[in-house]
């Protein structure tokens, strides 16, 4: 009898158990799936992140790998959950940061991009899929952050920062991460930090190189500290520009994700008067000592010029985007449409087509009857480069009746180096060369694929 | 009568796309009665290493902004900047600051 009831008591706290991971597993699922991610298109106040005690069951097995290191141990874990990260960017530094931050318990993710998921992004963005082209990348990737741990809590802004919307929204997060792709907004970040007092763990990549730093910690300098003046915008390159292997941002944003995870859990950075540079073609790291604090800085000197955010994009002469900018250095009668180009071929007008981008980006596509000559051979004025373009100036003037000046097509790629190279032929015309008549072709080869040849690929 | 001054070797660095790609120059600076200092440096730079373009190098006398120099991995502010005597066998490398993400 007594072994009889002992039995039923022990098959019936079983069942109960059983009962009750069910209702987690229940509980768990209509969250994930009931719950539609919010997207956020301007900056709202946000309920404070509420302090958790203890960590139940399910965090200690979850997180059981990273508690079991005296650095981190259940107080720093503890100390994760408590705090929120805004990820100023969720490109090929953001994803990776939110995705690890996600991953290790962090409390709150505020994830902003203005942008929306191209095809060109997936090498690097690593948190978005095919699938999600199209899509804003704050939603894309604050799904992605989700599916891969529930209990974080996401916040998805799809706007642009900007001196209006950013103290409202710094002050709401405890560590900003700075994964942007431009200079204004890495000037008005780290302004916003120090004006809001928030350390800012800011993180850049470009080729194969990357560079990181944690900038307004533990009394450091800010950016501005390092780089009181913004460069001038022609001597930056962009991502869509310069090119960028996926992984060196890749790197650079687990870095940024280990730096906030030491100074989320208490543990501390020790980049906040250091620059650590990556050198990916050597694999090399290289950490810089830097310079203390300005006394004279004009965000976060002593006497400040800079109380308040001012216009980023007139302190910088550029857009707060990384898009390529529409150069206009000619007149309209130096430039023809690709519709004219169209039609110059079409009736075998005779020409020559100049293509100069550089000879990595002609291997990419090229029109087959151009003659490549690099912008930078032109204005160097390299030696075989111009005796190609004497010797086909020469047939092509062979080849026209009469004695009217030949014709140079120049094209690039979005028709911004072609209008300078337009520029540097008119100087050659009558010395360096025969006397020619250089137009530049507009939009260039992406016009051209665009609105001429759709099966002409684009990049 | 005072030795002149032993000639100095430098490795400088960074910044190849100004330095026809070129990683790393193994510099020897002619002998002068005084040492060498960074401003006389970016003057002899200007006129040994950059073939064009010197605007993307330097901005009146000094590096234009976006340029970091780093002598013996230091930030260059802590050694003084532009006054800073070169000692032989100094690395003066220069970062440009990237922006991309």
């Amino acid at each position: 009898m007594a072994d009889e009831v002992s039995c039923l008591k022990a098959q019936l706290s079983e069942r109960e158990e059983e009962i009750l991971a069910l209702k987690r597993k229940l509980a768990r699922l209509e969250k994930s799936h009931t719950s539609v991610l919010k997207l956020h298109d301007k900056v709202t106040n946000l309920e404070p992140l509420p302090a958790k005690a203890s960590l139940c069951n399910e965090d200690i097995m979850r997180y059981s790998r990273q508690l079991l290191l005296p650095e981190l141990s259940v107080q720093g874990q503890l100390r994760l959950s408590k705090t929120s990260v805004l990820v100023v960017g969720c490109g090929g530094l953001g994803c990776p940061l939110a995705q690890y931050l996600a991953a290790a318990g962090i409390g709150r993710l505020g994830l902003l991009d203005y942008d929306e998921v191209e095809l060109s992004n997936l090498h690097r963005q690593v948190l978005h899929g095919e699938e999600s082209q199209g899509q804003a990348k704050a939603l894309s990737a604050a799904g992605a952050v989700r599916r891969l741990n529930s209990t974080v809590e996401c916040v998805p802004y799809h706007l642009q920062l900007s001196s209006e919307n950013a103290m409202q929204l710094l002050q709401q997060y405890d560590i900003v991460a700075d994964c942007s792709d431009n200079v204004p907004t890495r000037y008005l970040v780290n302004d916003a930090c120090v004006l809001s007092g928030k350390p800012l763990v800011s993180a850049s990549a470009l080729r194969m190189e990357g560079q990181l730093t944690v900038y307004n910690y533990r009394g450091g300098p800010c950016y501005r500290c390092l780089y009181p003046r913004p460069p001038p915008p022609e001597t930056v390159t962009n991502c869509s520009d310069g090119g960028v292997l996926g992984v060196v941002p890749g790197i650079m944003g687990c870095l940024q994700a280990l730096e906030v995870l030491k100074i989320a859990s208490g543990q501390g950075s020790s980049c906040g008067q250091q620059l650590v540079i990556f050198d990916a073609q050597d694999t090399r790291f290289r950490s810089i000592r830097l310079r203390p604090k300005q006394a004279g800085c004009a965000v976060c000197g002593e006497n400040p010029t800079v109380t308040q955010l001012v216009d980023y994009e007139s302190l910088c002469g550029s857009a707060a985007t990384d898009k390529c900018r529409r150069l206009n250095l000619l007149s309209r009668d130096q430039r023809i449409t690709v519709q004219d180009y169209k039609s110059i071929l079409d009736n075998g007008v005779s020409h020559l087509l100049l293509d100069v981008r550089p000879l990595v980006e002609v291997d990419i596509c090229h029109l087959p009857f151009s003659v490549n000559i690099p912008l930078s051979s032109l204005e160097e004025r390299k030696c075989e480069h111009i005796r190609l373009l004497q010797e086909r100036i020469r047939q092509l003037k062979e080849q026209m009746a009469g004695d009217c000046r030949p014709a140079v097509y120049v094209i690039c790629k979005l028709g911004n180096d072609s209008q300078k190279a337009v520029q540097v032929l008119e100087k050659m015309s009558g010395s360096d060369v025969d006397e020619i008549t250089a137009k530049d072709i507009c939009g260039g080869l992406m016009a051209w694929a665009q609105k001429i040849d759709p099966s002409f690929p684009q990049y | 009568m005072e030795s002149p001054l032993p000639l100095q070797s430098l490795r400088v660095g960074g910044a190849e796309l100004l330095f026809d790609g070129v990683k790393e120059h193994q510099v020897t600076l002619p002998s002068q009665s005084e040492p060498w200092d960074m401003k006389q440096l970016l003057v002899w730079i200007q006129r040994n290493l950059l073939k064009e373009r010197p605007e993307l190098f330097v901005q009146g006398d000094s590096v234009r902004p976006g340029i970091l120099v780093l002598i013996n991995d230091a930030d260059w502010e802590l050694m003084g900047e532009l006054e800073y005597q070169l000692q032989d066998q100094d690395n003066v490398v220069f970062i440009s600051t990237l922006h991309g993400g």
